[in-house]
């Protein structure tokens, strides 16, 4: 057990001291049970989206126009599985565990990006899911890696690191749509329409709206706002768009010489509500499936369980002999 | 009491500052887990070499073997697309 020779106020004026300082918070580091729990909500929302966001991707791994496709998706496929272990991993050392978190997921008290409970109906969903959806989330996870919490903070330095890979084979599968025929370049365009307002969602409400913004910025748990990461991101993305030849699904979106960047139409808040509450194309889906591949690797956890009982039974006998 | 059974090994790692990984810096020999992190501050931070120390008894580290290289890592030269640097971006596409 770690003891503190501080009382509760000195201890929330240090631990305050430290993040303004910027130095990081380490697990066993006395910390506010609002701190705790907040970060709890935000990494298992992080990790339960990468490990979710394997669904609408995986199901074009055995439909991939070619090998070199099929063998790109699968790596990039495992990668996310990888991520979510890496933020589980991480979210567990704030004292909360694999289990809770899984059923936290299953019973829908946790939350995860709302953009995978949409479909990816055509192979373009699969590309612009790569360039657009990875191509937001880096600009958030960019950020995270200044993050106030050592564990977040590491895991999101090597989950950059892996990840600037799938924005670049998306981008890179786009442009072959984009220069092909004139079917291939209208699905590109349509997977654009589809998959544009759900990715500036990401980055969540605006800042006056966001729930947990304000004491999440005094934390450092963030380091940049929703609102500006949305601009960082539209205004990076657009001639990429540009350079595609598609166009952007936003009548209102024109450069701001003023401002410096680009203004963008209104997002339909509506829908996010609707789909974060559940009302998604592919909620129901989603859980359901992951509780389905939960249930049916049942039998490997308990095997493994068995297996070593019965080593530990063994090895007794051997020394009682 | 037999004094001739060799006391345990621990292996030692420092966190040199907030926000880093522990490093592995060394090891030593202790009769428990709290002497073995007395007996690290003594041997590697009397230069505040860190601000946190972890102590794990040698014997419970279990690791692969440099032999074993090829089963764990041959599989993963033949995959160049996992690298970013796969890709080749166009000239005037920056942020990716």
């Amino acid at each position: 057990m770690t003891q503190f020779k501080l009382n509760a106020e000195e201890l929330e004026q240090a631990f305050q001291n430290r993040i303004d300082d910027e130095q990081k918070i380490e697990p066993k580091d006395w910390m506010p049970e609002a701190y705790r729990k907040n970060l709890i909500r935000q990494m298992s929302q992080h990790a339960h989206s990468e490990v979710i966001g394997m669904q609408p991707e995986g199901n074009w791994i055995s439909r991939a126009p070619t090998l070199r496709r099929k063998m790109i998706l699968l790596a990039k496929v495992q990668d996310e599985g990888g991520h979510g272990l890496y933020l589980y991993s991480a979210t567990e050392t704030l004292g909360i565990t694999r289990e809770e978190l899984v059923e936290a997921l299953q019973n829908g008290t946790a939350k995860y990006a709302s953009i995978f409970n949409y479909p990816s109906l055509t192979w373009a969903d699969i590309g612009t899911i790569g360039w657009l959806v990875d191509g937001a989330a880096i600009v958030n996870q960019i950020s995270l890696q200044r993050t106030s919490y050592g564990p977040y903070a590491r895991a999101m330095v090597r989950i950059c690191k892996e990840e600037s890979f799938h924005q670049r084979q998306g981008f890179e599968s786009l442009v072959v749509l984009a220069n092909g025929s004139a079917e291939q370049k209208a699905m590109a365009q349509d997977a654009l329409n589809r998959w544009w307002w759900p990715s500036l969602m990401m980055f969540g409400p605006h800042d006056a709206e966001s729930a947990h913004s304000a004491q999440s910025m005094k934390w450092k748990i963030k380091r940049k706002s929703n609102d500006e990461l949305r601009q960082a991101f539209v205004d990076q993305t657009i001639p990429q768009i540009e350079f595609l030849g598609l166009k952007v699904p936003d009548d209102d979106l024109k450069w701001n010489e003023e401002r410096g960047h680009y203004d963008f139409g209104a997002i339909d808040w509506d829908e996010f509500l609707r789909v974060v509450s559940g009302k998604g194309m592919c909620n129901k889906q989603r859980v359901e499936h992951h509780k389905k591949v939960h249930d049916d690797g049942a039998w490997v956890r308990e095997a493994m369980r068995a297996y070593k009982v019965k080593t530990l039974d063994r090895n007794r006998m051997k020394e009682a002999s | 009491m037999n004094t001739s059974v060799n006391t345990p090994l621990y292996e030692v790692f420092v966190r040199s500052k907030r926000g880093l990984d522990h490093k592995h810096v060394g090891s030593l020999h202790a009769e428990d887990a709290e002497q073995a992190l007395e007996y690290a501050r003594d041997c590697y931070t009397r230069r505040s070499e860190g601000v946190s120390i972890w102590v794990v008894k040698s014997g419970d580290i279990t690791c692969s073997q440099e032999e074993d290289a090829a089963s764990f890592y041959d599989p993963m030269e033949d995959k160049p697309y996992r690298h970013a640097t796969h890709y080749v971006l166009p000239e005037n596409i920056k942020n990716m």
